[in-house]
């Protein structure tokens, strides 16, 4: 399991040269590895149908309780099946919807990128590796969406994905660490188990809060379900994919997998409902206004996504069914329209639904997909469409939350479905042959083989849904607490309350469908919103964004030096300082001050002198030997506190710096007065305020010892060791002899880069 | 003394810092300058001070003890020497760039291709 997650990162690396290799046949080469890890995923299914999970687990920082561990139950397994099932069928759809593009092998790369993080989302058990893959999910859907990078939409889109992403995973980052640290452990297992400890912590409500945003950011939940129609800008193979299975699908599966945890918050599921009946129908309506082919099915997926939340947020058994089977449904119908989309887009240059009519003659074999397709999004017996639409209407049925709102909701939305159906799945394809920019022809094997396997798919699972009966089950057990009732999957419910429901909202769908021109007059006055919505928050707080940054940029990045000293010592000492003044009491200092010899009083005061000097004199040769005293004064406080060696080295090294200084300055003219009064008296300030601090900090640190000191060791086997007397002398080439090479290493550099520098010739071009 | 100590570190620090705020590139080294001999001293003093024993083992002795503790002293030679290799090269690197400016203005030193 580990494996079939890294061997996708490990063969992105190769694809742009293999790409090279194989050029036109790389699409379905590239597309065994993910057929390879469907099969090893259908080979686990019988034991997910026994209810029981693989798990594998290594070790990566034990004393963080940081591990890489993998988890395989039914959950996942629905998902890594999907990721690999699709991810198959996406591979080499692109290989030839994309044949002979440049950056194919680079496409690639990321294509495989995302779909090992993807898969890694859904298999982690630990929640910190889960973030992990959870941003590299947002990183390569960035690269795919912005695929065609000359285009100022793409990237517009792509960044706008990551941003809003980004910002739920910065969400997930600081949840899952206050409820890893509220439990004690990172590992989901844990947390469903000690559910009770984790919705008692007192930060529950932020968790509950931040998980949420992260999963309705990805999950592009209202109002955060702009980024999701903008990234169509991708190529059509990355939106099929992106939309049916995997990106947004990760909120989704976050939700589930934390939802035996978090159900008994009422935060926690009021909110998805609220979210998921407002993005149903809010993406409804949306959907029903456009007339792009992929416009209309990205409107719809986050029509779907609110769909799944809200039957999530439910939590009984049967409303997880329903979310599990519903998952499936739309993946497979979702994915095939979304190909097909591409497909008429490839033979028919044209994008909009309204020009496009009577292809049935031209691509038969297309047309009988997307019908197909389209009569499952509608929710038509006896395709497997109806029974994830017959779960969901008796799930809304059950439940007392928002009732009877509920109902209202989930019966309109089904409605605009309908007509999103008729419209992407019928209308291309039926009726007279419409004149397109190309000379329509059927598409090639690659473009219609995996809609035609998703279609046949539909119609299987529709005819025998008791396949999926035993999985579901297995499944749904572990994800809700109590689930006591047994969910059946069939045809035919009976007539009952879900059905008379279903079939009006398809009569009705249907009429609505054949009025669209009449019944978009009444959507005109909803155009407004296009200015207010949240996309133009987005876009604001984006400006805001650039010019707090582009100001902090100009006060603190400036290009003066004087200035980031400036700020840097501001800081640490605004830092340190607040610490000190917070933990006063803790802090014990005696002070003597007559602890002192006339002759080290003395010192005392000419280093002073020799210091302040330095720094206030015009003249050049004044300030520079005054720093030499300075350097000479340290160097008899090293004699009198018994370091002769230190005492040698800074006395020659003081002379050297000297001769230096005034070999290097001695033809400048003196110190001009160049800042203004003003500014000296505020570095002053500061320099003395962390200089104060500093005095603090030596003497605090007197009477502190943190851990047992090493140099009695030295002190014992200087002699008897290393045969040496002077015991710094041996610490240094013998016990550290390693730390002096790097030493004698810096001063060979610096004198290599002095030597340079000096035999550089400037001006002479 | 350590009080003294402390104080002239303070004292070091300040002059140190202020000297690398002013806008004349000598200035700047010689807060560099004060500003190792500061640290130095830091380390010196931070770690406990002994007067006049310095940590030499005598010849008929196998041990020292109640001496002068040698590891800040090896710590602060080693730092002694790097910032003189540091102190060294931000020297002829000034005077180089000086010399091509022609001013020690930092100020006026902000074009990338004089």
């Amino acid at each position: 399991m580990v494996l079939a997650v890294f061997s996708l990162f490990l063969f992105s690396f190769f694809t742009p040269f293999l790409c090279r290799v194989f050029q036109k046949k790389s699409g379905w080469l590239f597309s065994l590895l993910p057929l390879s890890l469907t099969l090893y995923f259908l080979s686990q299914t019988s034991l997910i149908l026994q209810g029981q999970t693989l798990t594998h687990t290594f070790e990566w920082v034990p004393l963080l309780n940081f591990s890489f561990s993998f988890h395989l139950d039914g959950l996942s397994y629905l998902f890594a099946m999907l990721i690999c099932g699709i991810g198959t069928v996406i591979v080499f759809y692109s290989g030839s919807y994309l044949e002979g593009d440049r950056y194919l092998g680079r496409f690639f790369c990321s294509l495989f990128v995302f779909m090992g993080s993807m898969l890694g989302v859904v298999l982690s058990n630990n929640v910190l590796v889960l973030f992990v893959f959870w941003e590299l999910t947002s990183l390569s859907s960035y690269f795919l969406i912005g695929y065609n990078h000359e285009k100022k939409e793409s990237r517009y889109a792509a960044l706008q994905a990551l941003l809003v992403t980004g910002l739920g995973g910065l969400a997930l980052l600081v949840a899952v660490l206050m409820a890893g640290s509220a439990v004690g452990s990172f590992e989901i297992t844990v947390w469903v188990e000690r559910w009770q400890t984790l919705i008692s912590s007192p930060y529950i409500s932020a968790i509950v809060i931040l998980v949420l945003l992260a999963a309705f950011t990805k999950s592009a939940q209202f109002p955060f379900h702009f980024w999701l129609p903008n990234a169509m800008q991708a190529p059509t193979p990355v939106s099929a994919y992106l939309h049916s299975s995997t990106m947004v699908k990760a909120g989704i599966y976050l939700v589930a997998r934390l939802n035996p945890v978090f159900s008994e918050t009422p935060l926690w599921f009021t909110t998805i409902e609220i979210a998921g009946l407002t993005t149903m129908i809010v993406g409804a309506v949306l959907s029903f206004t456009q007339n792009q082919y992929k416009l209309v099915l990205a409107y719809m997926t986050v029509t779907a996504l609110g769909m799944i939340l809200f039957l999530l947020g439910m939590g009984t058994a049967y409303s997880v069914a329903a979310a599990l089977v519903f998952i499936l449904v739309h993946a497979l119908y979702k994915a095939a329209l979304f190909l097909i989309a591409g497909a008429v887009d490839h033979e028919t240059g044209e994008k909009d639904l309204r020009k496009l009519s009577g292809l049935r003659s031209k691509m038969p074999l297309t047309a009988i997909i997307a019908l197909v397709c389209g009569l499952s999004m509608a929710g038509v017996p006896p395709l497997f469409g109806f029974i994830g639409k017959e779960l969901f209407l008796e799930s809304t049925l059950k439940t007392q939350l928002f009732y009877p709102l509920n109902i209202w909701v989930v019966s309109f939305t089904s409605l605009f479905i309908v007509c999103a159906a008729c419209f992407t799945g019928l209308k291309p394809f039926f009726g007279k042959l419409a004149v397109t920019p190309k000379k329509p022809h059927e598409a090639p094997l690659a473009l219609y083989l995996g809609p035609l396997i998703f279609a046949v798919l539909s119609v299987g699972f529709g005819l025998y849904p008791k396949v999926l009966d035993s999985f579901v089950t297995a499944s749904v057990h572990t994800l809700v607490r109590s689930s006591s009732d047994h969910v059946h999957l069939a045809l035919w419910h009976g007539f009952n309350q879900a059905f008379f429901i279903s079939m009006t909202v398809l009569a009705v769908g249907v009429a609505f469908y054949l009025l669209r021109d009449v019944s978009l007059k009444l959507f005109k006055p909803l155009a407004i919103f296009k200015s207010l919505g949240p996309e133009k928050a987005y876009q604001i707080f984006l400006k805001i964004l650039n010019s707090v940054a582009k100001t902090q940029t100009l006060i603190l990045q400036n290009g003066f030096l004087r200035y980031y000293v400036f700020f840097i010592i501001l800081t640490a000492v605004f830092l340190c300082g607040w610490v000190v003044f917070l933990h006063q009491e803790t802090l014990q200092m005696t002070f003597n001050f007559s602890d002192i010899k006339f002759h080290e009083f003395l010192l005392v005061l000419l280093i002073i002198a020799a210091t302040l000097a330095s720094t206030v004199l015009r003249s050049r040769i004044s300030a520079i030997i005054s720093l030499g005293v300075v350097g000479y004064g340290v160097s008899v406080i090293f004699v009198i506190f018994g370091a002769p060696d230190l005492a040698m080295t800074q006395i020659v090294i003081e002379t050297l710096i000297v001769v230096l200084f005034i070999l290097v300055f001695y033809h400048l003219k003196p110190f001009q007065n160049l800042s203004s009064k003003g500014s000296k008296l505020r570095d002053a300030l500061l320099a003395l305020s962390a200089g104060a601090l500093m005095t603090f900090l030596v003497l605090a640190a007197q009477d502190v010892q943190y851990a047992e000191s090493i140099s009695p060791y030295f002190e014992q086997n200087s002699w008897l060791l290393a045969h040496g007397r002077n015991v710094v002398n041996v610490i240094l080439v013998d016990f550290r002899a390693l730390d002096t090479l790097g030493e004698i290493t810096v001063l060979a550099i610096a004198g290599l880069g002095i030597f340079i520098l000096l035999k550089l010739k400037l001006g002479k071009k | 003394m350590s009080f003294w100590l402390a104080i002239i570190v303070g004292v070091l620090y300040s002059a140190g810092i202020y000297m690398m705020m002013r806008r004349s590139v000598v200035k700047l080294i010689i807060g560099l300058a004060l500003l190792s001999h500061a640290a130095n001293l830091l380390i010196f003093t931070g770690a406990g001070i002994v007067r006049e024993k310095a940590p030499i083992i005598s010849k008929f002795q196998e041990t020292v003890s109640n001496n002068a503790d040698p590891l800040p002293q090896a710590l602060v030679l080693t730092a002694i020497v790097i910032s003189f290799g540091v102190l060294a090269f931000a020297l002829v690197l000034t005077h180089r760039a000086v010399e091509s400016v022609g001013t020690d203005d930092l100020d006026q030193m902000k074009e990338t291709d004089t």
